[in-house]
């Protein structure tokens, strides 16, 4: 299902939303020794230790490790859903201290609500801009819709939908209220090989079209590769930020490509020397 | 439209098996009266205006007992949800209450409240209330907590959290908790009405009772029947809709049509 898709704004455009669809500046963020043991019943569980780590405006960040080595966790704490037990989070020179929609987040699970429709879903996080009309929500959930070509389909139901367009949903809707970062938590990780080939192509446009800072968490090192500017790699037990990649391909990238494969295996590589523990990591 | 007429030739089958009964004289026409007897009596009571005045009585202690039972129920259900020390006191209370049947409740609201509307009102808000109050906590602790993780994220806050995101979540066990409600509510109501005559208002309950006491058998099986059609018709009207509602958005239908 390849669509094509324009990016210009509808002609009917009011101000309001050609104001509420500028391009706002990409996020910048320094993660600084960041730290995190969970209490379990078989004891303490050191998620992280001293996570460092400085993302770029509109730099496009892999996370990439075993599962289990706290990916997640960094995820949420940079989001702002789970507090550090020490260390900080600056985005734009301000403390993160509770989750806000200038940073999004895009779960594995695709996290829409059932009770609302497509069009319901994209407007949720848009209702929360008082200064907008319905009528210009609308309007503005429409273009994210198209954006991710889903136009036909915005008063379907969320079961009603595969897998891969949930995850197109839920990525308008992380879009829609023009966050500066989108957080993305393996959003592609339970879908079928040749959908999730279709979303590469499509995040890397949406990217480049829409100009956010993205930090993308996966297990998957081929996907870390033909979406990152840069790869980190994480170790288990405690989690701990081990290495980095450069990815010096030019977009758009494929996932198929032969030097993309050459950067895959090399992280690979890295990653199988510093596995303590019985991590999975797919290829 | 096919099954409309399936099950229009069932209930005429029904009626012509009633009347075949009947006219096989098993039993005596004191004990099961031919149902044109019950339709004479409908006709009737409708004609002088008692099986409308019952109906109003009963159907308005019915829905503002009901009305209060919702109105209370869905909040305390929520905060039991929302605090562990109301889990743990209020919400084992219901626990406990909604397992007594709700006709119990007869005896306890005479004493106090005497032969009052009051009364009445009690019994039928203690009926639903108990389970609104379970299915919406219920519903709530059922919640995945990522929808509320994502709104936090879109930057939905506190109450509005509670009202978007885990009320309407929660909405297919409260609606279920409303339909156990109606349903205690109701059978609680007759039960009331069956018991104890109140001068403020002849329910239907009374009528039935009168029609025992009158051995008029035919006045009873048609109360019966008004009693019945009332449930039906709430269950089409109101409950029926909801659910397909609920059904359709959540994909949850079993129905092939
Ligand atoms: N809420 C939690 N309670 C207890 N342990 C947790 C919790 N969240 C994560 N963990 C533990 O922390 C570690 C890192 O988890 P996570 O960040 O989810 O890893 P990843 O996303 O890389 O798979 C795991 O060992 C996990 O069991
Ligand atoms: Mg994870």
């Amino acid at each position: 299902m390849y669509v094509t898709r324009t990016f210009e704004l509808p002609p009917s455009a009011s101000s309001s939303v050609r104001e509420e669809l500028q391009f706002l500046p990409p996020s910048k963020l320094t993660v600084e020794s960041v730290s995190k043991t969970f209490k379990t019943r078989t004891g303490p569980v050191q998620a992280l230790d001293k996570v460092s780590l400085q993302v770029g405006e509109g730099e496009f960040v892999c996370l990439v490790g075993a599962s289990g080595c706290g990916k997640s966790t960094l995820l949420n704490i940079i989001a702002g859903l789970e507090k550090p037990d020490s260390g900080t989070v600056t985005a734009d020179g301000l403390r993160v201290l509770e989750p806000g929609r200038e940073r999004l987040v895009m779960f594995q699970e695709s996290a829409l609500f059932p009770w609302l429709d497509v069009l319901g879903n994209v407007l949720f996080g848009l209702k929360m801009k008082p200064h907008l009309s319905n009528k210009d929500r609308k309007q503005v959930a429409r273009y994210y819709l198209e954006l991710v070509g889903l136009t036909r389909f915005e008063r379907s139901n969320i079961h009603e939908l595969s897998g891969g367009m949930k995850q197109r949903v839920a990525l308008a809707r992380a879009l829609a209220p023009n966050p500066r970062m989108l957080l993305m938590d393996e959003p592609f990780a339970a879908l079928d090989a040749l959908t999730r080939e279709q979303l590469y192509g499509d995040l890397q446009q949406i990217w480049e079209s829409r100009r956010k800072t993205i930090i993308f968490v996966t297990h998957n090192v081929r996907e870390a590769a033909c979406l990152g500017d840069r790869v980190l790699l994480f170790s288990p037990h405690p989690g701990r930020i081990r290495e980095e990649f450069l990815i010096k391909l030019p977009r758009q990238r494929d996932i198929n490509s032969t030097a993309l494969a050459e950067y895959a295996s090399r992280i690979m590589a890295s990653l199988k020397g510093f596995k303590e523990n019985n991590g999975e990591v797919a290829e | 439209m096919k099954r409309f007429f399936l099950s229009l030739l069932f209930f005429a089958g029904l009626l012509l098996l009633w009347e075949a009964v009947v006219r096989m004289h098993i039993w005596s026409p004191v004990l099961l009266p031919a149902p044109i007897k019950v339709v004479e009596y409908l006709k009737s009571a409708a004609a002088d205006g008692t099986l409308w005045q019952a109906i109003v009585v009963t159907l308005k202690r019915l829905l503002l007992g009901y009305a209060i039972g919702l109105i209370g129920g869905v909040p305390l259900g929520l905060l039991t949800a929302r605090w562990n020390v109301l889990h743990d006191t209020i919400g084992t209370l219901a626990l406990g209450l909604q397992t007594l049947p709700s006709v119990c409740w007869v005896p306890l609201a005479l004493l106090w409240f005497g032969q009052s509307e009051a009364a009445m009102l009690f019994v039928v808000v203690m009926g639903t209330l108990w389970s609104v109050v379970i299915a919406t906590d219920t519903g709530v602790r059922h919640v995945p907590p990522i929808y509320r993780r994502a709104a936090l994220t879109m930057g939905s806050k506190n109450l509005h959290i509670w009202l978007r995101v885990i009320l309407p979540a929660a909405l297919p066990f409260i609606v279920s908790g409303m339909k156990q409600g109606w349903a205690f509510a109701w059978r609680s109501l007759m039960a009331a009405e069956i018991f104890v005559t109140i001068l403020s208002g002849f329910g239907l309950g009374q009528l039935l009772h009168y029609g025992r006491e009158l051995n008029a058998m035919d006045q009873v099986i048609a109360i019966m029947f008004v009693i019945v059609l009332i449930g039906l018709l709430a269950d089409k009207t109101f409950f029926a809709p909801v659910e397909r509602f609920l059904h359709r958005r959540w994909g949850t239908s079993q129905e092939a049509a």
